[in-house]
C-alpha cells in the first residue's frame, strides 16, 4: 500500500520521524465494551472525513451490553479504512490494531496484516486480565507477535498522569484511555485534533472537568507519539479526489431514517413509523423519534406484529407508512404484510439483516433474508423487494422504496443488513428541491369511484377515510375485482391473483436496465446484491487491473428483476453468485433464468473480504489474480 | 364524535351497508348490529368520519354490514390496525369489533397494550365464550369443563374475564351489558361514544349453535333480577327480582344483604369516576352463580389519550424547532465542503 516514502524534516520538531505517503490505511480500536471504542472509532472517522478522506467503517460489538470485563466476550471493536483514493469498504485486513487489553489482542489479531503495527495498553496485561483472556503466557513477552511491529504503551498509567490536574478520581480519570489512544492515532497518521476538541467541548459542555480530562488524554497521547523514541514512521494519507460538494458521514441506519423522512415530505405527507426495539435496526427507530418536528408519528408497538399491523391500518387512514426490523420480527410480520398485499396499500418493510435463524447472530451481518422477502407470507403473495448497497445508498433505497409503494399500491421490502447498517460512509448531501415529488392521488368523485379499479400500473385507488361517498370496506377476503366486495367465485380468485402479480411485474417500469460493469461478455460475470457491493466491485476491480476478464453485476431489485438480466446472464461462460447465505439469490437466478450460476457463499457473521472473491476467481479461471 | 351541521341528519338505515347480513338467524349479533347503527344516528355521526375495524371470527364481519369506512382484517390484530388509523388520522371516530378468541386469545396483547395507551378506540367485545366460525371449541372465556369439539371432556383451561382483563390493563371506560337487553346495549354504546380515550364495552350474548344457553340466567325473565346488578353511578348497587337484595363490604369481600336487614347506606355506592381501580375490579370478579354480575359502566375516568399526545408532541417540536425543513435535516451532524479541485 505504502507507494512514496520521503525524509521529512521540520525545523522545531525533535525527533525527525520519517514520513511515509500511503493511499490507504485500515486502523482498528478493540477494547473492552465499556472503553469507549465506538466513540473514539466515530472520532477517527469524522476527523479524517472532514479532512477530504473517503472513509468506510464497519463497528463490531458484542450482543451484550456489558459481557465481564476483560472477557472475549466483552470486545468491541471499530474499524476505519480511509484513503486518498475511491474505496468501498472498511479493509479486509487491518494495517493498525489498538489493543487495549489481552482479549481485545486476542479476538483481533487474525485480522493484521503481517508487518503490520500493533499497539497494546501494556497496562492492561496483568495475570487476571491474561486469565479472562485466556492467554496461558503474556503474549508481549513470547514471540507470539513477532511477525508485527508492536508498541507497548502503558496507556492507563499516562493517562492518569496527563489527567491528574483536573482532580477527577481514578475511575473517570482512567475513563479518558480512549482519548489517550485516539490522540496517539492522531499522531501516527498526523491527523488535526482541532475537530475531536471542538466536540468534546460540545458534548461534555455541562461537566467541564471531564471535558478537560479528555483533551489532556488526547494531547498526551499525541504528545507521546511525537516525544517517545518508539515510533520510527510516521503515514500520511492526502485527501481523496471526492466529487465536489456537501459531505456528511452517515451510518445506513441514519441514511434510512432520513431517506424515510424525505420522502413523506416528498410525498406531503406524515410519516407513519411502528416499530418495535431489534438489533440491528433501532436506530431507525431512534433517529424518526428524533424529527418529530417533520410530522415523523412514531409508534412504539408491543411486538412486532402490532408495529406491522398499524402500519397497515395508518397506511390505511392515508399516510406513508412504515417499520423496520431484523429477521426474526421479519418472521412475525409476515401475517399483516400479507393483509397489506391483499388490501393493497402502500407500505415500507425496512429488513435489517441479520445472522440467523432463530435469534440467531444479533450484532452481525448476513444476507440470508432474501427468500423470506420474497417468498415468506402465504398464499400467492408477491412484493417488490429491493436491496441498498451501502450506508449512504440506504438514503436513496428508502426513497425508492416509498416512492414505488405509492405508485403501485404495494408493500414494498428494503433489505439492508447489519453490515451496512452499522457501518458509514460519505454522503454527498443533496439538493432537497431537486429530488422529484412522490405524486400522490387520493380520489373524491363517488360518481366514478370502484374500490378495486385499477390505474394504468395496475394500482387500486387509494380512498382515504374522511372523504364523502367513498365509504367501502376493506380486508383480508378475496376481493371481487372492481368493486372489492367479499368473492368466492373460483375464477374471481384466480383472475385477482394475476391482477396482484402483474402489479409488481409492472415495476419494471421504474427499475432502470441492469448495468454491467466491465465487459459486456466474456469469461465471467459475478453477481451480487445489497451490502456486498463494496468487496465484490474492489474484488472486480483488482482481478481486472490483474488482466482477468471478469465483469460485475450488482442488483438493486430482487423482485422483479430487470428486464434484460436473464440476457446478461446468458452472454458469460460462467456466472458466480457471491452472497453472505448458503445461495438464494443463486437459487432465484437459476430457477428464473436456467442459468447453471456458482455461488460463493459465507455465513460467518462478518462481510466478504475482498480477498474471498479474489481466491473464488482464482479458482475458477486458475493462476493468480489476487 | 364527529357530527356536523350543515349535513343532512342521517337515519340507522342510512348506516346500513348493501351487503346481506350472515350471521345465524337469532345470533346476538344482529341486536348489537342494530343498536350500534341507531346510536351512531342519533348521535348525528358521519359515515365518512366513522371506520370500524375487525379481526376474525363471526362477530368481525361486522364491518361489512356498516355503511361506513372498514376494514375486516386478521385475526387478534385489530386493535394495533386500529391504532395505525389514530395515530394517522385523530379525527376518525374508530370502532372495534371483536370477541372473546379474538381479543383475549390470538389478541391479547394488542388489547392489553391499546388499553394502557388509552388510545382513542371503541372496543366492543361480543363474549359468547366460545369459537363459532371454527365450529366450536371452547375459547378464553369458556368456563372450566365446557366440554366442546376440542374438549370433549372437558376443557382445563381456567377461564378469564374481558372486565377485569380490562380493569388491569388500566382501561378509562369499561362497560357491561348483554345484547337482548336493547336499551341498555344503547345506553352504553352512547356513553361510550362519549368517552374519550379506549372505550370498552363486554357484550354478552349466546351463541345460538355451539353454546346457546351460555348467558340465559342473565337474560331468562324468571331469574334474571336475581343474577345480574345494574351499576348506576352514585346509587347503592340494588338488584332482586322485588328489588330486595343488595351487595355490601363485608371487610373487604362483597356479600349479597337482604334490604330489610341493612340501612341503604351500608350497601356499596357505585362510583364509576373512583381513581383506585379496586372496587371496580372487585365489582369485575362478582361472577354468576356466587353473585349478580354487574352490568353497566364499570369505570368512567379522564387520562390523556394517546393520540392526543403524539400529536402534541409534534406541535411542541414545531413550534421549538420550526416546522421540519430538509435542507436542515441534511446538513445537521458534521459536515464538510469538498471544493472543485479536490479537498477543501
Amino acid at each position: 500500500m505504502g507507494t512514496a516514502t520521503t525524509n521529512k524534516h521540520q525545523a522545531g520538531q525533535k525527533p525527525a520521524k520519517h514520513i511515509e505517503q500511503r493511499l490507504q490505511a485500515a486502523v482498528r480500536f478493540a477494547g473492552d465494551s465499556g472503553d469507549g471504542m465506538q466513540l473514539v472509532g466515530g472520532q477517527f472517522t469524522a476527523t479524517s472525513a472532514v479532512f477530504g478522506n473517503d472513509v468506510a467503517t464497519f463497528p463490531d460489538y458484542p450482543a451484550e451490553i456489558r459481557a465481564p470485563i476483560g472477557t472475549l466476550a466483552g470486545v468491541s471493536g471499530f474499524q476505519i479504512n480511509f484513503a486518498s483514493r475511491h474505496i468501498y469498504t472498511p479493509g479486509d485486513r487491518v494495517d493498525v490494531l489498538v489493543a487495549m487489553n489481552p482479549a481485545a489482542l486476542k479476538a483481533n489479531i487474525r485480522d493484521v496484516v503481517e508487518g503490520g503495527i500493533i499497539i497494546v495498553n501494556s497496562d492492561e496485561f496483568d495475570a487476571g486480565n491474561l486469565q479472562r483472556a485466556q492467554y496461558s503466557t503474556n503474549p508481549l513477552e513470547t514471540d507470539e507477535l513477532s511477525r508485527y511491529q508492536v508498541y507497548k504503551v502503558p496507556i492507563t498509567q499516562q493517562t492518569l498522569e496527563a489527567v491528574k490536574e483536573t482532580g477527577l478520581g481514578p475511575r473517570d480519570a482512567g475513563r479518558c484511555k480512549n482519548f489517550y489512544a485516539l490522540g496517539l492515532l492522531y499522531w501516527l497518521f498526523d491527523r488535526p485534533l482541532d475537530p475531536t476538541l471542538s466536540w468534546v467541548n460540545g458534548k461534555f459542555a455541562r461537566v467541564p472537568a471531564v471535558a478537560n480530562a479528555n483533551k489532556l488524554a488526547l494531547a498526551a497521547g499525541y504528545a507521546f507519539g511525537e516525544t517517545a523514541e518508539m515510533f520510527a514512521v510516521r503515514y500520511q494519507i492526502r485527501p481523496a479526489e471526492l466529487q465536489p460538494g456537501t459531505y456528511r458521514n452517515l451510518t445506513g441506519n441514519q441514511a434510512t431514517a432520513i431517506g424515510l423522512v424525505t420522502a413523506a415530505q416528498l410525498a406531503g405527507k406524515p410519516l407513519f413509523y411502528g416499530s418495535y426495539p431489534i438489533t440491528p435496526a433501532s436506530e431507525i427507530l431512534h433517529d424518526l423519534s428524533s424529527y418529530k418536528n417533520f410530522d415523523v408519528r412514531v409508534f412504539q408497538a408491543e411486538d412486532e406484529i402490532a408495529a406491522m399491523s398499524a402500519v397497515v391500518g395508518a397506511a390505511y387512514a392515508g399516510a406513508i407508512a412504515t417499520t423496520g426490523t431484523s429477521g426474526p420480527g421479519m418472521a412475525l410480520k409476515q401475517e399483516a404484510l400479507g393483509l397489506g398485499v391483499m388490501t393493497e396499500l402502500p407500505m415500507v418493510i425496512v429488513n435489517v439483516q441479520r445472522g440467523g435463524p432463530s435469534t440467531g447472530l444479533p450484532t452481525k451481518t448476513e444476507q440470508a433474508d432474501l427468500w423470506q422477502a420474497v417468498f415468506g407470507r402465504n398464499g400467492e403473495c408477491p412484493v417488490p423487494v429491493l436491496a441498498a448497497q451501502s450506508p449512504a445508498d440506504c438514503f436513496w433505497s428508502a426513497i425508492e422504496a416509498v416512492r414505488v409503494a405509492v405508485k403501485y399500491m404495494t408493500p414494498v421490502i428494503l433489505l439492508s443488513d447489519g453490515y451496512i447498517a452499522n457501518g458509514s460512509e460519505p454522503w454527498k448531501v443533496p439538493d432537497p428541491e431537486r429530488l422529484p415529488k412522490i405524486e400522490v392521488r387520493h380520489p373524491t368523485d363517488p360518481a366514478t369511484f370502484q374500490p378495486y379499479a385499477r390505474d394504468e400500473n395496475g394500482a387500486r385507488p387509494w380512498a382515504l377515510p374522511g372523504t364523502p361517498g367513498l365509504e367501502h370496506r376493506v380486508g383480508g377476503l378475496e376481493k371481487a375485482d372492481i368493486t372489492g366486495d367479499v368473492c368466492y367465485v373460483p375464477e374471481n380468485h384466480h383472475r385477482m391473483t394475476e391482477l396482484r402479480a402483474q402489479k409488481v411485474a409492472n415495476v419494471l417500469r421504474d427499475v432502470p436496465d441492469q448495468e454491467v460493469y466491465g465487459d459486456p461478455s466474456g469469461e465471467l460475470l459475478v453477481v451480487s446484491w445489497g451490502g456486498t457491493f463494496g468487496a465484490v466491485r474492489t474484488a472486480i476491480e483488482q482481478a481486472r487491473e490483474a488482466g482477468r476478464s471478469v465483469a460485475h453485476v450488482h442488483m438493486r431489485w430482487l423482485n422483479p428483476m430487470p428486464r434484460n438480466l436473464g440476457e446478461i446472464l446468458k452472454r458469460f461462460r460462467r456466472v458466480l453468485v457471491c452472497e453472505l447465505n448458503m445461495g438464494q439469490l443463486q437459487l432465484l437466478l437459476r430457477a428464473s433464468f436456467l442459468v447453471d450460476a456458482l455461488g460463493l457463499h459465507k455465513v460467518q457473521g462478518r462481510p466478504f473480504m475482498v480477498s474471498d472473491i479474489l481466491n473464488r476467481i482464482d479458482e475458477l479461471m486458475g493462476g493468480h489474480a489476487s | 364524535m364527529s357530527a356536523s351541521s350543515d349535513k343532512p341528519e342521517l337515519a340507522a338505515k342510512d348506516f346500513k351497508s348493501d351487503q346481506q347480513v350472515k350471521w345465524c338467524p337469532g345470533c346476538g349479533d344482529h341486536s348489537v348490529l342494530v343498536q350500534v347503527q341507531k346510536v351512531l344516528a342519533a348521535l348525528g355521526a358521519r359515515r365518512e368520519q366513522t371506520v370500524f375495524v375487525s379481526g376474525i371470527g363471526c362477530s368481525s364481519r361486522f364491518p361489512y354490514y356498516m355503511a361506513t369506512y372498514g376494514f375486516h382484517s386478521i385475526h387478534g390484530r385489530a386493535p394495533a390496525i386500529a391504532t395505525g388509523v389514530k395515530c394517522a388520522n385523530p379525527d376518525l371516530d374508530v370502532w372495534v369489533v371483536t370477541g372473546d378468541g379474538d381479543a383475549l386469545s390470538i389478541g391479547g396483547n394488542h388489547i392489553l397494550h391499546t388499553i394502557r395507551r388509552n388510545v382513542g378506540l371503541k372496543i366492543i367485545l361480543l363474549n359468547n365464550r366460545i369459537y363459532g366460525l371454527t365450529k366450536g371449541q371452547y375459547s378464553p372465556t369458556s368456563e372450566f369443563g365446557t366440554r366442546t369439539k376440542s374438549s370433549p371432556t372437558g376443557s382445563i383451561d381456567h377461564p378469564i374475564h374481558p372486565v377485569s382483563i380490562a380493569i388491569g390493563s388500566e382501561i378509562t371506560f369499561v362497560a357491561r351489558t348483554v345484547d337482548v337487553d336493547v336499551q341498555h346495549v344503547q345506553y352504553v354504546l352512547r356513553r361510550a361514544a362519549a368517552h374519550k380515550g379506549t372505550a370498552f364495552i363486554e357484550v354478552y350474548q349466546n351463541c345460538q349453535v355451539y353454546n346457546a344457553n351460555a348467558y340465559g340466567w342473565a337474560t331468562d325473565r324468571e331469574t334474571k333480577g336475581d343474577n345480574v346488578v345494574y351499576l348506576e353511578h352514585g346509587k347503592p348497587l340494588i338488584f332482586g327480582k322485588n328489588r330486595d337484595k343488595g351487595i355490601r363490604l363485608n371487610g373487604d369481600v362483597p356479600e349479597i344483604v337482604a334490604l330489610n336487614q341493612v340501612s341503604p347506606d351500608d350497601l356499596i355506592i357505585h362510583d364509576e369516576k373512583a381513581a383506585d381501580p379496586s372496587m371496580a375490579f372487585r365489582l369485575a370478579r362478582m361472577l354468576h352463580p356466587e353473585f349478580p354480575e354487574p352490568l353497566g359502566v364499570f369505570r368512567a375516568i379522564e387520562k390523556p389519550v394517546y393520540e392526543k399526545l403524539l400529536m402534541d408532541q409534534i406541535d411542541a417540536e414545531r413550534a421549538k424547532r420550526g416546522p421540519g425543513r430538509l435542507e436542515k435535516l441534511f446538513r445537521s451532524g458534521s459536515i464538510w465542503e469538498v471544493a472543485e479541485t479536490g479537498a477543501a
